[in-house]
């Protein structure tokens, strides 16, 4: 990880990044590097709790969708920016990316007992902003100190 | 399955199964996959099964996680059974109320107040 410039007496900001392969313990080590990182911040244990969650969604979409059909050993990229007041995290896929606009709302009432698409409805509810680019194959996630 | 690889603790009391969890974090999709094993497993083995899932110590849920919960309300319903869920933390309880999942399911505070909700 490496600390861009800070103001002079604040936290110096962290920023990361790290290619993911499909394997549990590679993608558990850069979670908890992430999560230890924000956790010197101090941010409050409910934000760690909606970071640790959203970062977990983001991978486990990346590869359950984004490298369906894809070699486990094809890496994603997540990287980070935590900073005192917010922080950022992004996960890219080398998938041929999706419209998130076609993901049904699993909170319909018709939709409640579906197996699958909550992960993006709980980044969107513990996010300040969860934005996809334009080809759908990278999410970036702000999260902003309550 | 050797015991050794099990994800959750079962206890019979009064007829009920009682399930708790090994891990507190429920997220790595093969552990989850374990764990909807087990569970049918226990589901498959009686008709009108009572199954109490107590998530005491779990500090993480994946939504893959809440997926495998709405597999095992639909298999217990199929057997005409009978699913509480109990002991959630509220930052847990949390999502459940996010993706709406509280309406879904039949969730306790208590191990014992889930336990007086079982009808004969």
């Amino acid at each position: 990880m490496t600390s861009p410039a800070s103001q002079p007496g604040a936290p110096v900001p962290v920023e990361a990044t790290f290619d993911v392969v499909n394997d549990p313990s590679s993608i558990d080590a850069v979670q908890n590097r992430i999560i230890e990182a924000i956790e010197r911040f101090e941010y409050p244990k409910a934000s760690v709790f909606a970071m640790r969650l959203s970062l977990h969604e983001a991978i486990a979409n990346a590869f359950r969708h984004g490298h369906a059909g894809l070699p486990a050993t094809m890496p994603i990229k997540v990287s980070c920016l935590i900073g005192q007041d917010k922080v950022v995290m992004a996960v890219e896929d080398q998938g041929p990316g999706f419209d998130p606009a076609s993901v049904p709302d699993p909170t319909l009432e018709e939709n409640l007992e579906r197996g699958s698409g909550r992960g993006l409805l709980l980044i969107k509810a513990y996010m300040a902003s969860a934005s996809y680019n334009a080809k759908g194959n990278r999410l970036e996630m702000v999260y902003r100190r309550p | 399955m050797p015991a050794g690889d099990s994800r959750i603790r079962v206890k019979r009391v009064d007829g009920v199964s009682q399930v708790e969890f090994v891990d507190r974090n429920i997220l790595d999709e093969g552990n989850i996959q374990i764990i909807g094993q087990e569970l049918a497993a226990i589901i498959n083995a009686e008709s009108g099964p009572r199954l109490l899932i107590s998530f005491g110590g779990v500090e993480h849920l994946s939504s893959a996680a809440l997926g495998t919960l709405i597999t095992v309300n639909n298999q217990v319903r199929a057997r005409a059974g009978q699913l509480r869920l109990a002991n959630i933390d509220p930052q847990i309880y949390e999502v459940f109320v996010i993706t709406r999942l509280n309406k879904l399911f039949q969730i306790h505070a208590s191990t014992d107040e889930a336990m007086k909700s079982f009808t004969a």
